[in-house]
């Protein structure tokens, strides 16, 4: 049974990106990615004001074991960031879809997120890596 | 393929996270790497090592053949069952294989070589055995499983023959055989333990009998953190055999004397040891924001003077910690660069932390 949450879209690239309603899109990595990657010691997370492409490179992720880089799943403007990972990387470990989120946009074309998979896709996506 | 250690359906049934490592599959961790690393600190760990190989050598001739062999010397052993690091060095004075050699006896040494190099060693102790009366067994009958922490010998001490619980007395760097079962007070960890050679028949029962004893099975990701916060190197990523010991930090296991006795590789280590210019092996603590990684390059202002040859986050120190080779010029500070930015660094000699404490002051 999956836990991969159905009320967001995925990236290949292993983030999730959550239409919050207020026009804002919150994005982290999945719980998927943070297993592959261990134990989390260290976030460098983009500045709010700075924008994005889609698909490009914004945030980096670096475990006990390896430095990953984060992609930005849609273009847009970088409207918050959460600080709290600063001091606490192992949260993204802990809980990847909720107090781990990363950093939140204001998307330039909500198009980009049909591009993206569903929950379901995702699943079979991972399931087809291992 | 890769090989497994006869511990292998243990590690499987507790849950490891088993990577490809030096031709063998080996846990990487049971859950956190984190939590393995402070439980060594604060505790006891065990790790499975018998992808280590240990390799008999006895006859008349090993004493002198080893002289010869090694850039340590073990005319230093003198009493059954102490043990000395050395390098094992090619004629050009780079590192073969960096090595533990017991003394069993005048007729009777033991080593214990890395996983990865195994073939390349035995390939090369055999191609320098001429002339000497020697026989060579790699005891591939043997598992071995590093028990270390402070709380190590105490929950071990009790699962052990009669004879062996004497162990509790040994010093650092000696070992106590009973039969094929042999307890060594040696370690890659920074803490008190025992590494400890069994029958590999025994080795599943002496693994759980270890765990339900309090021992916690670490992996190789702990072990990396937990050697290299205690300043030891690790071959391969420290030195090779292009780097002799004298650029990685060990010089200290070069016995220069006596001057007459001719070890291999000893010519070039002699002119290397009065170049100024030989590149100097150091710690590095990073004081800015990141993470040290192998081969990130070190700057002095404009001026690239070296790389990162170990590095990684130090769980005990919560900063990111590294060694690396560097231009012998080396302030008390430098610059890494981490993907196109520079981030400052401070100069430090290492080790960062031992017996369960940072022994650095930050």
């Amino acid at each position: 049974m999956s836990n991969t949450p159905t009320d967001r879209r995925y990236a290949k690239s292993h983030e999730w990106i959550k239409d919050e309603g207020d026009g804002s899109l919150t994005i982290g990595i999945t719980d998927h990615a943070q297993e592959l990657l261990g134990d989390l010691v260290f976030v460098d997370l983009p500045e709010v004001g700075q924008s994005l492409d889609a698909g490009g490179d914004c945030a980096v992720v670096e475990s006990v074991k390896a430095a990953s880089d984060v992609y930005s799943p849609v273009s847009g403007e970088v409207i918050a960031i959460n600080d709290a990972l600063d001091g606490a990387p192992e949260t993204i470990n802990e809980d990847a879809f909720g107090d781990g989120w990363m950093f939140k946009v204001k998307a330039s074309d909500m198009s980009e997120l049909d591009g993206l998979m569903d929950a379901e896709g995702y699943d079979a996506l991972v399931a087809e890596e291992e | 393929m890769n090989k497994q250690t006869v511990l292998y359906p243990k590690h499987q049934q507790m849950g490891a996270k088993l990577v490809p490592f030096g031709g063998w599959d080996m846990p990487l961790h049971y859950g956190s790497q984190l939590q393995e690393h402070h439980q060594v600190r604060q505790d006891a760990g065990m790790f499975d090592v018998s992808h280590m190989t240990v390799v008999d050598l006895q006859g008349a001739g090993v004493k002198s053949y080893l002289r010869q062999l090694l850039a340590n010397d073990v005319e230093r052993l003198k009493n059954e069952g102490k043990a000395l690091y050395s390098c094992m060095l090619n004629e050009q004075g780079g590192v073969v294989d960096d090595l533990i050699v017991y003394y069993l006896g005048d007729e009777w040494y033991r080593m214990v070589v890395n996983a990865a190099t195994t073939e390349k060693d035995l390939a090369w102790m055999e191609s320098q055995s001429g002339g000497f009366e020697l026989e060579m067994t790699p005891r591939r009958d043997l598992a071995m499983i590093a028990v270390q922490g402070p709380n190590a010998k105490s929950k071990t001490l009790p699962l052990l023959s009669e004879k062996l619980q004497q162990a509790g007395e040994l010093k650092p760097f000696n070992a106590l055989a009973d039969g094929d079962w042999f307890v060594a007070s040696t370690g890659y960890t920074g803490e008190d333990g025992f590494e400890i050679m069994v029958p590999g028949d025994q080795a599943a029962d002496f693994w759980q009998a270890l765990s339900d004893a309090g021992v916690a099975p670490c992996g190789l990701g702990a072990r990396d953190t937990l050697r290299l916060e205690a300043g030891m190197n690790l071959y391969g990523t420290d030195m090779d055999d292009e780097i002799s010991p004298l650029e990685a930090g060990l010089a200290w296991t070069v016995a220069w004397e006596p001057a007459d006795r001719q070890f291999i590789g000893r010519g070039p280590l002699e002119a290397q040891r009065k170049d100024p210019e030989k590149k100097k092996f150091i710690g590095l603590v990073l004081t800015g924001r990141g993470v040290l990684r192998n081969h990130l390059k070190l700057f002095n202002g404009e001026q690239e003077i070296g790389e990162i040859t170990s590095g990684g986050f130090s769980p005990t120190l919560e900063r990111s910690i590294a060694f690396a080779r560097v231009s012998p010029d080396v302030g008390e500070s430098c610059d890494v660069e981490i993907r196109g930015k520079r981030v400052p660094a401070q100069v430090v000699k290492p080790p960062f932390a031992r017996q369960g404490k940072a022994v650095l002051a930050l």
